[in-house]
């Protein structure tokens, strides 16, 4: 059985709505930084599924950068969230709310 | 015209530039040097920068024989052709007032290095009187109008700084005030008038403007220019000078120091506005309605200001009326087409009435800054010297021969009585008479009687009285530069000016009655004032029909009635409506507008990181949909 482009980028679509949607109802932030990665993951899928759809590695490239620059931003993303822990006792974002207008 | 001087033509630019520069140095010098130099060094430095350039002033009188234009810069350059030139035109109308500022200048620092010993502004006081001085010699050497008005707002502007220059006082605050705003309705005539004479002539230099105006017909137009132009410079020149409509800011003037009083609103500055109608005398000749409107102006504020003199108890304010008296003689003879005998009594009245105001200052100095003549008296014994010169001063002014005064003012009379004007012939007269009265009554209730006041009386430091001696002396023999015919003399000075201005050439003989007349008349107006203050005791002309006189006419009150009152409810209604209104509320408005709608938004704003992000993809979701219809 093979599968063709529209069957993986349905695939990814669910994957980044459910991502999506963690990221907007979820308050706690480790949950939010899964959903997050959970939406790059996605968009990770299609990038390889478009390279092999045109034959090419370019799209295998852009993967690894990505997957890198998730790594970083979830390093400073974990350690913005400790020194939070340990401003507020709390990691849900309902209580960090300083820039409020 | 190089010739005809035995010094170089680099020598003459030398010298003219000392005369101003020495003094402009050394006032930037005064003010601050004071406290490393000490009150003698400064005193005395700062007199030798104006008594050099009385020298320099000296050798250019002498040795000059012709007219001579000296050039030293361009000052303002249009389409590469010089407008405005920095130069100077040394000839006889300038070398003269030249001498009389420089001299007369020198004289009054040395007796303010006296009286104002141990003041504490003594650097700053010296350092305005050499701008003065700077600015003086910037407005009578100066060829082109621009720089004229330089010195001319020069003067104003240290005419206004030494008024109020014991400015901790609020009057005398308000008096500078009073003198720079009535001051400036005068520059504004002489403003439109240098604008009339560019457009017309094109030209802003005073020599170029009177060739053109020889050599050339003018057209119509022009010559209307040179009508406003006149107008122009006789409200300039009656400001300046004190004349009738604006002379209510010298009286107030004499809030300032008393050397201050005798060297600006005395001798020199007030001058100059007969000096320039002088300088330009073909244009006033052009326009023979302005000349009848400067004769009437000053024979009426000679008889006016001489009326008020007569009932003023503050004795420089006499003196200050008095001055504003001799001015309207000047005018008056200007404007009679007699420029000579203007000048000749603006010289001698520039000896005797600074001698005058610096003899009062001796006495205010002696009496602790006592000016009510009330409270004088009896002063003949204990200042003997200031005594003396100022009845050579009275007697002076009063035109008792031989006088300088005499033969000055004798030359302005037979001028107004060569005019057969009913008006003037009347005013000139009567103003000789009540001049010999009022100052009689100034010496009778200084000198004589009983002292009436409570400081112990002192004569006056040397510098002070040896000034006194010199200007006496000057007054005594100051007539002979003109001395005139009748009596024997030469008649130096017509000579001299011959060149540079055109006279009226008197026709009437000069009888020995007519002279017997007026010296009459000035013996027996100073016998009327011996004999009734003689033994004063407080009582003057008690009769309310002189309250006129003693409220100075009301002009002032007058004045603050019609315009300072309208004036200031123009600017209330300026403040209060157009600006606190109208553009503060536009302003404040719109302020109050976007703080409102700020008010309102700042509610989006709710710090929760997920509701921002619930925007932003509605706004993809929002945006894609568009491209996606938009396809």
């Amino acid at each position: 059985m093979s599968f063709s482009i529209a069957h993986i980028l349905f695939i990814c679509f669910g994957l980044f709505v459910l991502g999506a949607s963690g990221f907007l109802i979820r308050k706690n932030a480790i949950s939010m930084l899964i959903c997050l990665e959970l939406m790059l993951n996605a968009v990770n899928i299609s990038l390889v599924a478009f390279g092999r759809m045109h034959g090419n590695e370019s799209g295998h490239a852009l993967y690894f950068l990505v997957i890198t620059v998730a790594a970083c931003e979830t390093a400073i993303a974990l350690a913005i969230i400790l020194n939070l822990f340990r401003l507020r006792r709390s990691i849900r974002l309902d209580d960090a709310t300083v820039l409020k207008g | 015209m190089e010739a005809s001087s035995s010094i170089s033509i680099e020598m003459i630019h030398w010298l003219a530039a000392l005369v101003v520069l020495l003094p402009l140095f050394g006032s930037t010098i005064w003010f601050w040097a004071k406290k490393y130099l000490g009150e003698k060094w400064v005193g005395v430095l700062g007199t030798a920068s104006v008594a050099i350039p009385f020298i320099a002033v000296c050798v250019l009188f002498f040795e000059l024989n012709e007219p001579i234009l000296v050039n030293f810069f361009s000052w303002i350059t249009i389409d590469g052709k010089s407008l405005v030139d920095f130069s100077f035109r040394l000839d006889p109308l300038s070398l003269m007032l030249g001498l009389i500022v420089t001299g007369v200048g020198s004289l009054i620092h040395i007796y303010s290095s006296g009286y104002m010993h141990g003041d504490e502004g003594f650097g700053r006081f010296f350092s305005y009187l050499n701008l003065f001085v700077f600015s003086m010699m910037m407005l009578i050497w100066s060829d082109s109008l621009p720089a004229i008005f330089l010195g001319w707002e020069g003067v104003g502007l240290c005419s206004y700084l030494l008024i109020s220059f014991w400015f901790k006082e609020e009057a005398n605050a308000s008096a500078g005030k009073k003198a720079f705003i009535v001051n400036r309705i005068g520059d504004f005539g002489f403003l439109i008038a240098m604008f009339c004479l560019y457009k017309a002539f094109g030209q802003l230099s005073v020599q170029e403007i009177l060739a053109a105006l020889k050599s050339s017909s003018l057209s119509p137009e022009q010559l209307e220019l040179t009508s406003w132009a006149c107008l122009g410079l006789v409200l300039g020149a009656a400001g300046k000078s004190a004349q009738i409509p604006l002379f209510v800011w010298l009286p107030d003037a004499m809030a300032g120091p008393t050397p201050v009083s005798a060297l600006i609103h005395a001798a020199t500055m007030v001058t100059a506005g007969v000096y320039l109608a002088c300088r330009l005398q073909p244009l006033f000749i052009l326009n023979a309605g302005s000349l009848e409107i400067l004769a009437y102006i000053g024979a009426a504020t000679a008889f006016f200001a001489a009326t008020v003199a007569v009932f003023q108890n503050d004795i420089k304010k006499v003196l200050a009326y008095s001055t504003i008296s001799q001015l309207g003689y000047m005018f008056m003879a200007v404007g009679l087409m007699a420029p000579t005998a203007a000048y000749f009594h603006l010289i001698t009245h520039a000896f005797f009435k600074a001698l005058l105001f610096l003899g009062a200052g001796s006495v205010i100095h002696g009496l602790h800054h006592e000016q009510d003549m009330t409270k004088m008296g009896g002063l003949r014994k204990k200042m003997p010297i200031t005594f003396w010169t100022m009845t050579i001063g009275v007697l002076a002014i009063a035109g008792i021969p031989p006088l300088s005064g005499f033969v000055s003012k004798d030359a302005v009379m037979s001028v107004a009585k060569d005019s057969d004007r009913a008006l003037i012939i009347f005013f000139a007269f009567a103003t000789s008479f009540l001049t010999a009265f009022y100052m009689g009554r100034l010496w009778v209730m200084t000198f004589f009687g009983k002292f009436r006041g409570h400081h112990e009386a002192h004569e006056s430091p040397a510098p002070m009285t040896f000034v006194l001696i010199v200007l006496a002396g000057l007054s005594v023999v100051g007539g002979l530069i003109n001395w005139p015919h009748f009596l024997g003399g030469g008649e130096w000075l017509g000579h001299y000016f011959s060149k540079v201005v055109t006279e009226n050439v008197s026709t009437s003989e000069h009888g020995l009655g007519i002279l017997i007349f007026k010296v009459g008349m000035a013996v027996v107006a100073l016998g009327l004032a011996f004999w009734k203050y003689r033994n004063f005791e407080g009582k003057d002309f008690k009769s309310s029909a002189f309250e006129i006189f003693r409220k100075k006419y009301y002009v002032d009150e007058i004045y603050d009635f019609v315009f300072v009152r309208n004036l200031r409810r123009l600017g209330e209604f300026q403040w209060k409506i157009v600006d606190q209104g109208i553009i503060d509320g536009l302003l404040n408005g719109s302020a109050r507008w976007a703080q409102n709608v700020g008010e309102r938004l700042r509610r989006l704003q709710t710090g929760q990181t997920q509701t921002y992000l619930l925007l932003m993809w509605l706004g993809l979701i929002v945006l894609l949909v568009g491209t996606w219809k938009g396809r």
